[in-house]
């Protein structure tokens, strides 16, 4: 039996950006916030120390910051006739753990979505007619980027992005994306210095007729404090940012640019280590009453609330639903229900380049340093005829040379031995890859459910995956795989290797973190969870952030658009629901 | 000395001229400037143990003598002061003597607030009645023999304790009079930073020239250019205090729980005053330090570590970065004479003073995992006489004693 806590304004379940985010706004709203986390407490120089954070066996490879599957996993299939099994080892993508979440260890990529992506469905049937779309159940996100771009640049001062313009009100700037939507400012710290891989992609891309810029980066180009008073250390560029904790307060996370401000509030309190276990609903359905949890001594705890916002990683929001009774679930037999619909990721693929004359030092790097091309991404060209929509990011970000997983060799090497070293040897300054981070649009077998068989330490059901990529999709990146190609030959190598993007789908080889969908917004209760300010259409004192949210997933990283969504539904909260608590938006 | 104990029986006889000033709860203008004056003599610090309500006493307090227990000065009349009369009030504060005429021990500055106005230690009296009484016993006296006698303290304020009031210097401006007034009175600052002497006592000869304490060395804050803050302009000196960062350096360890207790809630113009009494103290002859040459091999041990595991935050030119990642280069703290607190933050880490202009904290992680004692000996050794610096080098020796300490450090909690 739980034992129950004293009533709080909001309770907040997770502490990453967020978590952290939405605090911070409905603290300094003077609102009694408590976040529950469930992993450590995590600081900068207790948790990432410098003289052990660059540990690539400890982070990298046994994946220190991370969730354990023993903690929490969730069971995988490809599609609806299988039996799905248990990840017993996360591969694929990497489920964050502890205070900051995924904020710790990304790499910092950090994009707004294009103004298309918004509207999506609505945009390809104005330009290519309904039956380009097909089966994809592609949908708008019943917000757009006009009305999220003052929280785009909300969250990229607060998180101090270096970048470059390429639309500042319309007008197209000399060095940025020329297919960006329009921006009401400059990035806040200028584009990071360029190594020698991406200067030489730049320069290749421009000679085949395409438009690289910086990439936006999380990096920091140069000391900086945001406007919160907290203060960035500029980017030393080792090279150890994507799986491990940044040591020198260079990489945004809300460790750095958030926390030490909301840690400071006496009406905000932090709860780790502590699962939640579900959503607490009154009896009819209709609103929550706070949450239960767990903490490490196996105790339960009921805390009351009156507000409840899901800052989870996106997967584990839906679960949180899902087992919390919030929303009809999915069932694809009938393409009825919800929660667990639009499930979406990302499609990837990459050409790597062998040269006898160039010396990269991979090691001088960063996770988001870098140049990308948007000229194929999203409907910045013509798919007429092309048999697919979407598109894919073209990217060279040289993340890291570290040294045991940065080991590239020309296929055909042997996997070990003396043959597998001479080729080290010769390729480890000499090769680099370029990237296409796809578009993954969403069809009705992919989706989240509850496992029927398999459960969790506390007996919930674990959360089942089917996924599978779509055939649109494996066009739409072979497609983009081709034209990155183009670039490559431009750099002239002796070798080219092209990786395209296969089906099935398999949760064994890294690829990406961007899970994304499942509790989308929109602005129809029958397609959506979530209205356009993030609120539950049937628990209206429920709010979900986070990429849960994203109806279909665009060829960007996801987290520059999480933030935007963040401050857009804490605006709301503050300035409609706290004087009229009720649904934002009428179903 | 002997004549400062030859005029305290004239400033007893000025005293007692005074009209008595009543507390009176009713006033509060009196209670508001007592919060401000408890404030800046920093009470809660010494009158809170850890995890106990503000005033209520119990800290441990270290002296080189033995351990005394912080008492409560909150208007408990069992356990606290609120049996006291005003005048018994004052002859604590000011004189160091209880209700009962028993010495007390000058854990409590009191050689420093007799500086103070009694109108203004009224007034913290009439602060501390507002606030809730809380029983709280508490033994002050854990001293062992001889010390735990407290008629030692008589032959103690015989040598140490200078009755002579504070006059102001009409050569001087009056803020220059406000700033002494607040570091020789209430801020108590010579309480740290002054050297002591074997017993304890300030040695006023070496006023403000840095002292160790509690295992801390808190700076040189004499107009020195080198070790003090002769260097510094006014407005960092204010800044300093009030953020607790700045361009130049963060203030951590003890300093830091100052900045953010203390003087961050003082007004800009009593921080403007204190900054320029400092900028106004005469620097005195800085220690003979003999600094290694470049080519000594603890200079080049210590240049390979500090490039290895400083230099990303410090840079290799040991500048820092402005208002995160203090500078070393030219930096006061790191050519103390003494380099205590140096060995601890490299031992056990730093974290700077969070305050609401500077809200981040930034911390420097323990190394002491990573390096031996000759390492953090050669590193030091190096950051002392780097870019410029010059300071005596240090011994490994050092470093094995500070190390042999069980504090709490920021390692422990990191390095699994």
């Amino acid at each position: 039996m739980a034992r129950k806590l004293p009533s709080r304004d909001v309770v907040i379940i997770g502490l990453g950006w967020t978590g952290a985010i939405l605090a911070e706004e409905l603290t300094d709203a003077g609102l009694d916030v408590v976040a529950i986390e469930r992993g450590p407490w995590r600081d900068t120089a207790e948790s990432f120390n410098v003289g052990y954070a660059p540990d690539e066996l400890r982070y990298a490879v046994r994946l220190d910051l991370f969730l354990r599957p023993a903690q929490d996993t969730l069971t995988f299939r490809n599609n609806l006739s299988q039996t799905a099994l248990p990840i017993r080892q996360f591969g694929s993508f990497l489920p964050g753990d502890g205070v900051g979440g995924a904020g710790v260890h990304w790499n910092g990529q950090n994009w707004r979505y294009h103004p298309t992506d918004f509207r999506l469905r609505s945009h390809l049937t104005e330009r290519y007619g309904a039956s380009a779309i097909g089966d994809l159940t592609i949908q708008d996100w019943g917000v757009t980027y006009d009305e999220l771009e003052p929280f785009f640049d909300r969250f990229e001062k607060i998180a101090g992005i270096s970048g470059k313009a390429g639309n500042l009100k319309g007008a197209i700037q000399q060095g940025g994306n020329p297919f960006e939507g329009p921006r009401s400012d400059e990035y806040p710290l200028p584009p990071m210095q360029m190594t020698y891989a991406p200067t030489l992609f730049a320069e290749a891309a421009r000679s085949v007729g395409y438009h690289p810029f910086p990439t936006p980066s999380a990096n920091a180009s140069a000391a900086y404090t945001n406007p919160l008073g907290l203060t960035m250390g500029p980017c030393t560029y080792c090279g150890f940012c994507e799986r491990f904790g940044c040591a020198n307060y260079s990489k945004a996370s809300p460790q750095v640019n958030v926390l030490p401000v909301l840690m400071r509030r006496p009406n905000f309190e932090a709860r780790t280590e502590c699962e939640v276990l579900k959503i607490n609903l009154d009896a009819a359905g209709k609103r929550a009453t706070g949450v239960t949890y767990v903490d490490t001594s196996g105790e339960e705890w009921e805390q009351p609330g009156d507000l409840v916002i899901c800052c989870a990683f996106s997967l584990f929001n839906v679960r949180m639903l899902l087992l919390s009774g919030i929303g009809k679930p999915y069932d694809p037999a009938t393409n009825e229900g919800v929660v667990g619909r639009n499930y979406s990721y990302q499609t990837n693929s990459s050409v790597q380049m062998f040269f006898d004359d160039k010396t990269f030092n991979p090691f001088i790097a960063a996770g988001a340093l870098g140049q990308s091309a948007d000229d194929f991404n999203g409907d910045n060209f013509d798919h007429a005829g092309l048999g697919f929509v979407g598109g894919a990011g073209m990217n060279c970000v040289p993340t890291n040379g570290r040294p045991i997983q940065t080991r590239p060799v020309p296929p055909g090497t042997p996997n070990w031995g003396s043959a597998w070293k001479k080729a080290t040897k010769e390729s480890y300054n000499s090769a680099f890859s370029i990237t296409s981070q796809g578009s993954s649009y969403t069809m009705r077998g992919n989706y989240i459910d509850l496992d029927p068989t398999y459960k969790d330490r506390f007996g919930r059901p674990l959360m089942r995956l089917t996924f599978d990529f779509p055939d649109n999709d494996i066009r739409m990146s072979s497609f983009a795989n081709d034209k990155l190609a183009t670039i490559a030959k431009a750099m002239n190598p002796r070798q080219i290797v092209a990786n395209k993007t296969r089906s099935p789908y398999t949760v064994v080889p890294y690829q990406s973190t961007h899970n994304v969908g499942g509790a989308v917004m929109g602005a129809d209760p029958k397609t959506s969870v979530l209205n356009k300010y993030l609120q539950s259409w049937d628990v209206p004192n429920v709010f979900v952030m986070g990429a849960s949210a994203y109806p279909q997933n665009a060829g960007y990283n996801p987290t520059g658009t999480v933030g935007a969504l963040a401050y857009w539904a804490a605006h709301a909260i503050r300035t409609q629901y706290l004087k009229n608590p009720g649904p934002l938006v009428q179903a | 000395m002997r004549r400062a104990a030859a005029t305290a029986s004239l400033a007893a006889a000025l005293f007692a001229a005074l009209p008595a000033q009543a507390v009176d709860r009713q006033n509060f203008e009196q209670v508001e400037r007592g919060r401000y004056l408890a404030t800046m003599s920093d009470c809660v610090a010494c009158h809170t143990a850890p995890g106990g309500k503000p005033f209520a006493g119990g800290l441990n307090i270290a002296t080189p003598f033995g351990n005394l227990l912080s008492p409560n000065i909150t208007p408990d009349a069992a356990t606290g002061i609120g049996a006291f009369s005003d005048d018994e009030f004052v002859n604590a504060v000011q004189n160091g003597i209880g209700p009962q005429g028993q010495r007390l021990y000058p854990a409590l500055p009191y050689p420093y607030y007799h500086k103070m106005n009694r109108a203004d230690v009224l007034a913290i009296r009439a602060y501390l009645n507002t606030l809730d009484p809380v029983s709280n016993a508490v033994e002050p006296n854990q001293l062992p023999f001889p010390f735990n006698i407290r008629m030692s303290l008589l032959f103690w304020n015989w040598l140490n304790f200078d009755k002579t009031p504070l006059v102001d210097d009409p050569s001087r401006s009056p803020q220059w009079n406000r700033g002494r007034y607040i570091v020789e009175g209430p801020a108590h600052c010579g309480a740290c930073h002054t050297p002591k002497t074997f017993l304890g006592g300030d040695d006023n000869s070496r006023a403000l020239k840095g002292a160790v304490l509690q295992g801390w060395f808190a700076p040189d804050i004499t107009a020195d250019v080198r070790k003090g803050v002769g260097a510094w302009s006014e407005d960092e000196l204010v800044a300093y205090l009030k953020t607790g960062v700045i361009a130049r350096t963060s203030a951590s360890g003890p300093m830091a729980e100052v900045v953010v207790n203390s003087t961050s809630k003082l007004t800009d113009a009593d921080l403007r005053a204190v900054a320029i009494y400092l900028k106004g103290q005469k620097a005195g002859t800085s220690g003979s330090s003999r600094p290694p040459v470049a080519t000594d091999p603890r200079m080049i041990a210590g240049k390979a570590i500090y490039k290895d595991s400083c230099a990303a935050c410090h840079r290799e030119n040991g500048e820092g970065i402005d208002n995160l990642f203090p500078r070393l280069k030219g930096s006061s703290l790191v050519q103390q004479d003494d380099p205590t607190t140096l060995i601890r933050m490299v031992l056990e880490g730093s974290r700077a003073a969070a305050t609401k202009a500077r809200p981040t904290g930034a911390a420097m992680p323990s190394f002491a995992w990573r390096f031996s004692d000759d390492q953090v000996a050669a590193l030091l050794t190096y950051v002392r006489n780097g870019w410029g610096n010059s300071a005596s080098s240090v011994g490994a020796d050092a470093v094995k004693e500070l190390r042999g300490s069980d504090r709490p450090n920021l390692a422990k909690t990191g390095q699994q």
